[in-house]
């Protein structure tokens, strides 16, 4: 039933959903942290290498832990904790803000997936 | 002044078509019954009338059964003239062209799961194309790509696989012209 052209279509259709499925969704990884207090960048630091920042606010000290390609906030003193939940960051663009302490973490690549936002 | 009576002739050719025609519309009404959790996601059960058509019957046939499925199936679902009706002949066309195309290929190597696949990707390129240049200018039809490509590899080897089981049938009454091994 299925000749050896047959093969070769199916072959090329996988390697087209793939191909698609990667320039779709793929998405471009962030290579570099910024870290904001009250507004101000504290931090821009490029994801090559484990370390933890600590960086005070109003209601105390937000932790934040980069690791090689991505990164998190580890721990915050924020009452419903979102930005924590929030987990590891890794695309460019991708934000996670503790508000009621006013600190924020972006991650960004190599083109910037917005000229600016406003928290 | 007696009117006219106005004699058309109609060749076996011209019934045989609309015969089939009927059957492609008939497979087009049962799938519009089909919930389908993405619009556009559709088996495209009456491709494979289509499809054996063109392998038995040749590509104008194949042309006529496709077109007459698209207009009949859209005045049956109430879809004449509007968006998707128009996005169901942008796919028919395309699908054709693509089908005009690739029924040159060699048929020893090329069976018709090949056509099938072939058919389904240009029918749902032609309706993405369409889409995004009237429908949904600008908007995130990219981030659905490979969900409509899926599909239309999943549905177009699926309705390949019966077209080729339904011409290696041995069929009562039906001419066979496409050799066809059964595997």
């Amino acid at each position: 039933m299925l000749r050896a052209g047959d093969a070769g279509v199916l072959l090329a259709g996988a390697g087209l959903v793939v191909a698609l499925t990667l320039f779709a969704w793929g998405g471009d990884r962030g290579d570099t942290a910024v870290i904001r207090a009250a507004g101000k960048v504290v931090g821009n630091i490029s994801l090559t290498h484990a370390q933890t920042f600590s960086v005070s606010g109003p209601l105390g000290a937000t932790q934040i832990e980069i690791e090689p390609g991505r990164a998190r906030v580890a721990r915050d003193p924020s009452p419903r904790q979102l930005c924590v939940k929030q987990g590891w960051l890794t695309q460019s663009g991708q934000a996670a803000l503790c508000l009621p302490n006013q600190v924020s973490l972006e991650i960004r690549g190599r083109i910037s997936a917005y000229d600016t936002l406003g928290y | 002044m007696t009117p006219s009576a106005i004699e058309l002739p109609v060749t076996a050719g011209d019934r045989r078509i609309a015969r089939l025609a009927a059957l492609a519309i008939g497979l087009t009404l049962a799938e519009a019954a089909l919930p389908s959790p993405l619009p556009g996601v559709k088996p495209g059960l009456a491709n494979i009338v289509v499809l054996l058509v063109l392998l038995q019957f040749g590509w104008r046939a194949a042309a006529w059964v496709s077109g007459l499925r698209v207009l009949a199936g859209g005045l049956l679902l109430g879809s004449l003239f509007a968006p998707g009706f128009w996005l169901s002949a942008a796919g028919a066309l395309v699908s054709l062209s693509v089908l005009a195309l690739a029924r040159h290929l060699p048929s020893r190597h090329f069976g018709p799961v090949s056509l099938s696949v072939l058919a389904a990707f240009g029918h749902i390129g032609g309706q993405l194309a369409l889409a995004g240049l009237w429908l949904l200018p600008g908007a995130a039809i990219v981030k659905l790509l490979p969900v409509f490509a899926a599909a239309a590899l999943v549905f177009g080897t699926t309705n390949g696989v019966i077209v080729a089981r339904l011409l290696a049938a041995p069929a009562s009454g039906r001419r066979q012209s496409a050799p066809c091994t059964l595997s």
